[in-house]
């Protein structure tokens, strides 16, 4: 069994910050870290490498630096890496990046057959939730999405029953390999490193590749060019001009500032408190 | 043009006359989402909004209606027009009976190949978001996702779309020039429920799926519905109390819980206290959680971070309660109370028990 897991390399959103004046992001010392959903998608990955044997192959589109989470999914237990990296990716949106990672799967599994394809649920800088889908459509593979479970995988008839969110509910689904899955987060706990991968991880020889070592050919669907969204503007949300009215007694007990609050709400906010009644009795 | 774009290469597109062939693309489209009989809500949301964006543009809004066949199909159909809709293309096929990618993707793709609009929102559902991802990719054009705001750019009548990017803190306007249709998802509850009209129209248009059972590699062996429906609820709850990073320990949470049963409200929390593990995470609200839009929004210990603000400052009247008194939160709460979120919350919870109580003797 053959299974590539796509990762992307974010800033870690909880740390950035925006520039007061300017309105643009600072980056300085914001440190770069693997989609947090990715890694619920490599644990599974390598879960079922754990239990039916076979290889896993990581695959990250970026910069050079990108190198970092591919190391660190090595460091988990991922048998190969690798970064795919051109500057004629730059300015790629997620259009322009499912057809650059699907051109890399497709030389992929020129070598050795892909049974899956696995990516997280969505990144926390873009949250399109696209590229998969995309990359599927784009190598013919059935497409799940939001996957809750892997209840079964058989490999002789090819075929894996799994565990669907969605609205309202769950779907219990039943389809052929090969498939791109991209998992819920929360559907496992990443194992810990070992000490013999983290040096394994170290040492290992990444492969770059770029355009033509991934078979990309067709540059008008690549980067800025094979992007047909364009972003006209980036700017701060607006700061609401009326600020909250603060509710003050004297003496701030806490019963008195409910007290206050509450009829505050109610003269002010009438269909509330009729709303608020009729639920309570 | 007085806005200056972030890019020299937009400024260059910007200007660049359609394609005659792109030009012939006309209307704005809404996928209806409707599974087992019932239509999402976000449906009609983004019907109200096709509606004044096809107004501006002068073209008509269709929407897309697609399942199995039957009487509750029909119904949506004809809901449609109560919304906003001039017309509605439906394809009824049982294999569409349970949503799966491969019918839809097909179906949908037919439509828009077929009647070319210039136009097509979905809701950025789960449905929606696995469906948006495959049709943008299988017609090779632009998909902007989680849009928060859609606007016609006079300029050049292309749809504007603008997103919270960078987990909220900024937002970026999103164009598709050179490409049709131009798409978008847009989650529950971003857009205002319009009022339920008369019908404006009531022209169906019938396409059909070619497709059978046996063709379709993917099964739906069962759906087991959620045996909790309040998770689903959250999004269009009409009171929510909600907590955060300032209620300092995890037992400190059951005073959230509390006054949310008196109120008959809904639970929420920021993304700390979900990674923390105090609160499952589909009641997270916020730019990676829901968006919600509740008539009071109750915000205890909650800073006001722009992640948490982007999912709940639509809310009618939001009370937030911070030690803090220059949290951000207080910058858009309707009301603020300065002080411990521990001693008010317990407070809250007894005056509104009382009136509860006095307004049951009364009544």
């Amino acid at each position: 069994m053959h299974i590539v897991v796509c990762i992307k390399q974010v800033p870690d959103s909880a740390q950035i910050r925006v520039h007061p004046v300017s309105n643009t992001i600072m980056r300085q010392g914001v440190p770069a870290i693997v989609n947090p959903y990715d890694l619920f998608a490599l644990e599974e990955a390598l879960r079922l490498k754990d239990r039916y044997g076979g290889r896993v192959t990581v695959l990250c589109m970026g910069p050079s630096q990108a190198d970092a989470a591919l190391r660190k999914a090595l460091s988990f237990g991922a048998d190969e890496a690798i970064l795919l990296s051109d500057r004629a990716f730059a300015g790629s949106d997620t259009l322009a990046t499912s057809y650059a990672l699907a051109a890399a799967i497709q030389r992929i599994r020129e070598d050795m057959p892909v049974d899956l394809v696995f990516a997280g649920k969505q990144t926390i800088d873009g949250d399109t939730a696209q590229v998969g889908p995309g990359i599927a459509k784009r190598l013919n593979l059935q497409l799940l999405t939001y996957v809750a479970r892997i209840d079964a995988l058989d490999l002789e008839r090819k075929e894996i029953l799994i565990h669907r969110r969605a609205e309202g509910g769950v779907q219990v689904l039943k389809t052929s390999l090969p498939c791109l899955i991209t998992v819920l987060e929360g559907i496992n706990e990443m194992r810990f490193a070992t000490m013999d991968d983290m040096f394994r991880a170290a040492r290992y020889p990444l492969k770059v590749w770029d355009k033509a070592a991934a078979g990309i050919e067709d540059l008008s669907k690549v980067g800025l060019k094979g992007s047909p969204t364009v972003v006209a503007k980036v700017f701060a949300p607006q700061p609401k001009a009326r600020k909250a009215e603060r509710i003050e007694v004297h003496g701030d007990a806490p019963k008195d500032l409910a007290a206050t609050l509450l009829t505050k709400l109610f003269t002010h906010h009438p269909q509330l408190e009729r709303h608020i009644s009729e639920r309570a009795s | 043009m007085t806005e200056i774009p972030a890019k020299k290469t937009a400024t260059g597109r910007r200007k660049v006359e359609l394609d005659p062939r792109l030009a012939a693309y006309k209307g704005v489209w809404v996928f209806v989402e409707h599974e087992r009989g019932v239509t999402h809500p976000v449906s009609w949301e983004l019907l109200g909004e096709a509606r004044k964006l096809a107004d501006q543009l002068g073209v008509d809004v269709g929407a897309l209606v697609l399942g199995a066949p039957g009487p509750a199909i029909r119904r949506a159909c004809d809901d449609t027009f109560c919304y906003g809709a001039d017309v509605c293309y439906l394809i009824e096929d049982p294999v569409l009976a349970n949503y799966r990618n491969e019918p839809y993707t097909k179906g949908l793709t037919h439509l828009v190949d077929k009647y070319q609009p210039e136009i097509v929102l979905l809701g950025a559902t789960t449905l929606g978001r696995d469906l948006g991802g495959s049709i943008a990719t299988t017609l090779a054009t632009g998909l902007t996702a989680d849009c928060t705001e859609l606007t016609i750019d006079p300029d050049n009548r292309s749809l504007a779309a603008t997103r919270p990017t960078f987990g909220g803190s900024l937002l970026c306007t999103i164009q598709t020039l050179n490409y049709r249709p131009q798409m978008a998802t847009v989650r529950p509850r971003v857009m205002h429920m319009p009022e339920r009209g008369s019908p404006r129209a009531a022209r169906i248009i019938e396409e059909r799926l070619g497709m059978i059972e046996e063709s379709i590699i993917t099964k739906v062996l069962e759906y087991i519905p959620d045996e909790r429906q309040d998770q689903a609820q959250l999004t269009y709850a009409d009171i929510i109390v909600s907590g955060g990073r300032g209620l300092k320990r995890p037992e400190n949470f059951q005073l959230i819980w509390d006054l949310a049963e008196v109120l008959g409200a809904e639970v929420g929390a920021t993304r700390p206290l979900i990674q923390a593990g105090w609160v499952t995470a589909d009641r997270q609200v916020g730019q990676t959680g829901k968006t919600v839009r509740p008539k009071l929004y109750i915000a205890a210990g909650i800073s006001g971070a722009i992640q948490h603000r982007v999912g709940m400052e639509s809310s009618d009247v939001i009370i937030a309660i911070n030690e803090d008194p220059n949290a951000p939160i207080f910058d858009f709460a309707t009301y603020g109370i300065v002080g411990n979120a521990m001693q008010i919350l317990p407070a809250l919870t007894d005056v509104f028990r009382q009136h509860a109580a006095t307004a049951k003797r009364a009544g």
